[in-house]
């Protein structure tokens, strides 16, 4: 059992409130991922859990435990920081037993326990090595190794991968959600990189300027951001934005008319809203669709083959809009083209940035990455067939 | 693919020669004139008496009179052994304050750091002489004239500033995760001092102690002032030749090679050390 609670989690340096109370649960092995643009106050949350940082205000709860004045070592956690941070003076296996060597544990049990580790890890012929003679992977599988060793109640990883090239970041994306699996350890887990975030998290939690926008699974983020930010923070390319004007409100959502003149009825909750109140549509990339019968066009500014899929650049009136459309489009820059979109796939945000809730449950919107596994199979990373799921 | 090689590998200095060769001898003419005096000291060392105060000459017959006249009038080597001791015991007891102190600046700084910094260092500027009386005075007193002790923590504090700031540096160029990384290991304080800070910035700490203990080796001015015979190191034994009865060159030469020669050779076989070590975390 490992669950952590925050309350109120507060944190200033000087006159400069970075953290600004901040209440989160963490459930028992739970994959917890906090994202949020550089300085948005994730680290520093993470630091405070940690304990490297003291919270200026609220409650640090581990397994029902406050553990605001317990010092780091004793709160039961273990930390992989960014920069791996191994002992560059010792092997590899003194990196992962130093923990022991300090708490006294004889060398045959240290050993033991270090090469259990290793043998997760597939550290085994490193043993004897020092850190300035592995790569970058091998570097990181070490110092998650540190951490194994430790046998914590909650991992903590510090934009763990931000240091490796992409390829290996993949392999290493996965290699970290088997251990999720493997070790059944309650893990938290800070990145900037939204993609990491939906491909490991069971839960996400969106930071913005040191309070938490959102915190839901991340197809609940995808489908229904609470607000601007997360819309515009979840999903690559970046989801669209354009304004509307509201024309009417109705039981079937919110009628608005769009850039060129078409109206069209966006599936949303309108009831709160205020007569004439300035609205914003938002529009994932991929749910544009080439239409030559669309209401929305534009002159193609740049355009982005990527092989299954082409990014256009649209200029449409004093906006660059990204559509995703199929890798064999025939369009050249300069074209003009026609695109609409499914009006249930669209999202209204209000004069506050707030959207809109959303008439209809996306069907995956509960769904986390442990349903995407059928029941006994232990694979983490296989397909999801949308039929069985929903 | 030849043809490649040469045209982008032949660098600026050899494509002027004349520049280079020119840069060379001023170089070394700087070079010898620095050294200049302390080559005529150790020649000056092999001359009679007579040789050292004739008209200055490279061509004399050398002679080992001096150096035996030195070794019969005092024991050299008691003189060295107070060196010794008070040069590497004063380094060792600045290191003991110093480590706690750079680790607490690099590491806990508050924003009153810098200015102690400075502060510990501007004391450097007070002319030792402004503060001998009273020094001595205070040694009179408490009985620390004439000791190895008294030198020791004479030498301590004078070199403590300087020594604070060199290791200021090295700590804080150590990256803090690999601290924080010893925390969550479980490392007290101490032992992370001791297991991850220390053999990390051992190079830093060598130089600095290295540095230390030349600039303890070389003091005069109080080595001079507050010992007569029994703590007196090397520096005390070449002072003691320029006496009242009129200055012996040759045997003060003597004296003055043999003094210095131990801290020179130490210099060289470390050179590498102290380079690497004082230009550490400038050239990066």
């Amino acid at each position: 059992m490992a669950t952590l609670q925050l309350s109120n989690i507060t944190k200033r340096f000087g006159d400069t409130e970075v953290i600004k109370g901040i209440d989160l649960e963490v459930n028992d092995r739970e994959f917890v991922v906090f994202v949020g643009p550089s300085g948005c106050g994730k680290s520093t949350l993470m630091r405070m859990i940690a304990g490297l940082e003291s919270a200026s205000e609220g409650d640090i709860v581990i397994d029902g435990q406050r553990m605001n004045d317990v010092g780091p070592a004793d709160r039961g956690l273990a930390m992989v920081f960014q920069s791996y941070a191994l002992y560059p003076h010792m092997t590899v296996e003194g990196n992962m037993g130093f923990s022991m060597r300090l708490a006294g544990v004889p060398k045959e049990e240290r050993r033991a326990k270090v090469l259990e580790a290793a043998k997760i890890l597939q550290l085994e012929p490193l043993l004897d090595r020092k850190p300035k003679a592995l790569s970058g992977g091998q570097r990181q599988r070490v110092a998650i190794g540190r951490a194994i060793v430790r046998n914590p109640s909650i991992f903590l990883f510090d934009e763990p991968l931000s240091n490796l090239d992409a390829a290996l970041r993949v392999q290493m994306r996965i290699e970290l959600a088997r251990l999720h699996e493997e070790l059944d350890a309650t893990m938290i887990y800070v990145t900037h990189d939204q993609i990491e975030a939906m491909t490991m998290a069971d839960k996400i939690v969106v930071l913005h300027d040191g309070v938490v926008e959102q915190v839901g699974s991340p197809m609940a983020l995808y489908h229904h951001p609470r607000n601007r930010f997360v819309a515009g923070f979840i999903g690559s390319p970046k989801m669209n934005f354009f304004a509307v004007e509201q024309l009417a409100v109705s039981s079937d959502g919110v009628v608005v008319r769009l850039p060129g003149g078409r109206s069209c009825t966006v599936p949303v909750d309108g009831q709160q809203l205020a007569d004439a109140e300035e609205l914003e549509l938002g529009i994932r990339p991929e749910h544009l669709l080439l239409d030559e019968n669309g209401p929305l066009s534009g002159q193609i500014k740049v355009l982005e083959r990527l092989g299954g899929q082409t990014s256009l650049y649209v200029q449409m009136d004093e906006l660059l809009i990204t559509i995703m459309a199929d890798g064999d489009v025939a369009y050249r820059v300069n074209d003009t083209v026609r695109f609409g979109f499914s009006p249930e796939r669209a999202h209204l945000f209000d004069a506050q940035g707030i959207a809109l809730e959303s008439l209809t449950q996306h069907p995956l919107a509960g769904l986390t990455r442990h349903d995407n596994r059928a029941p006994g199979q232990a694979a983490v990373h296989g397909a999801v067939s949308p039929g069985e799921q929903v | 693919m030849t043809t490649q090689r040469t045209s982008s590998a032949p660098p600026a200095v050899r494509s002027l020669p004349v520049k280079q060769l020119l840069l060379t001898l001023v170089g070394w003419s700087i070079a010898l004139i620095i050294f200049f005096p302390i080559l005529w000291m150790v020649l000056t060392g092999f001359k009679t008496e007579t040789a050292a105060i004739a008209d200055p000459s490279f061509i004399f017959s050398p002679t080992l009179e001096s150096y035996q006249a030195v070794q019969a009038r005092s024991g050299y080597a008691r003189f060295a052994m107070n060196s010794v001791v008070v040069a590497f015991g004063s380094t060792f007891l600045a290191l003991l304050i110093a480590i706690p102190s750079a680790y607490a600046m690099a590491f806990l700084p508050t924003k009153r750091t810098k200015g102690t910094l400075l502060w510990m260092l501007s004391t450097k500027m007070l002319p030792p002489v402004g503060v001998l009386v009273p020094i001595y005075l205070i040694f009179r007193d408490v009985g620390l004239l004439d000791t190895r002790t008294g030198l020791i923590i004479i030498y301590t504090l004078m070199n403590l500033p300087i020594v604070v700031w060199m290791l200021y540096t090295f700590f804080k160029d150590m990256p803090k995760d690999i601290l924080e990384a010893g925390r969550m290991d479980g490392a007290s304080t101490f032992q992370e001092v001791f297991f991850l800070l220390l053999p990390l910035t051992l190079p830093g700490i060598a130089s600095t102690g290295l540095l230390s203990v030349i600039l303890s080796w070389n003091e005069a001015f109080w080595s001079l002032n507050l010992t007569s015979s029994k703590a007196a190191p090397l520096t005390a034994y070449i002072a003691s030749f320029s006496s009242p009865e009129g200055l012996f060159w040759a045997k003060l030469s003597a004296a003055s090679t043999m003094a210095i020669a131990p801290i020179l050779i130490l210099g060289w076989m470390t050179q590498k050390q102290m380079v690497r070590g004082l230009t550490f975390g400038a050239v990066k």
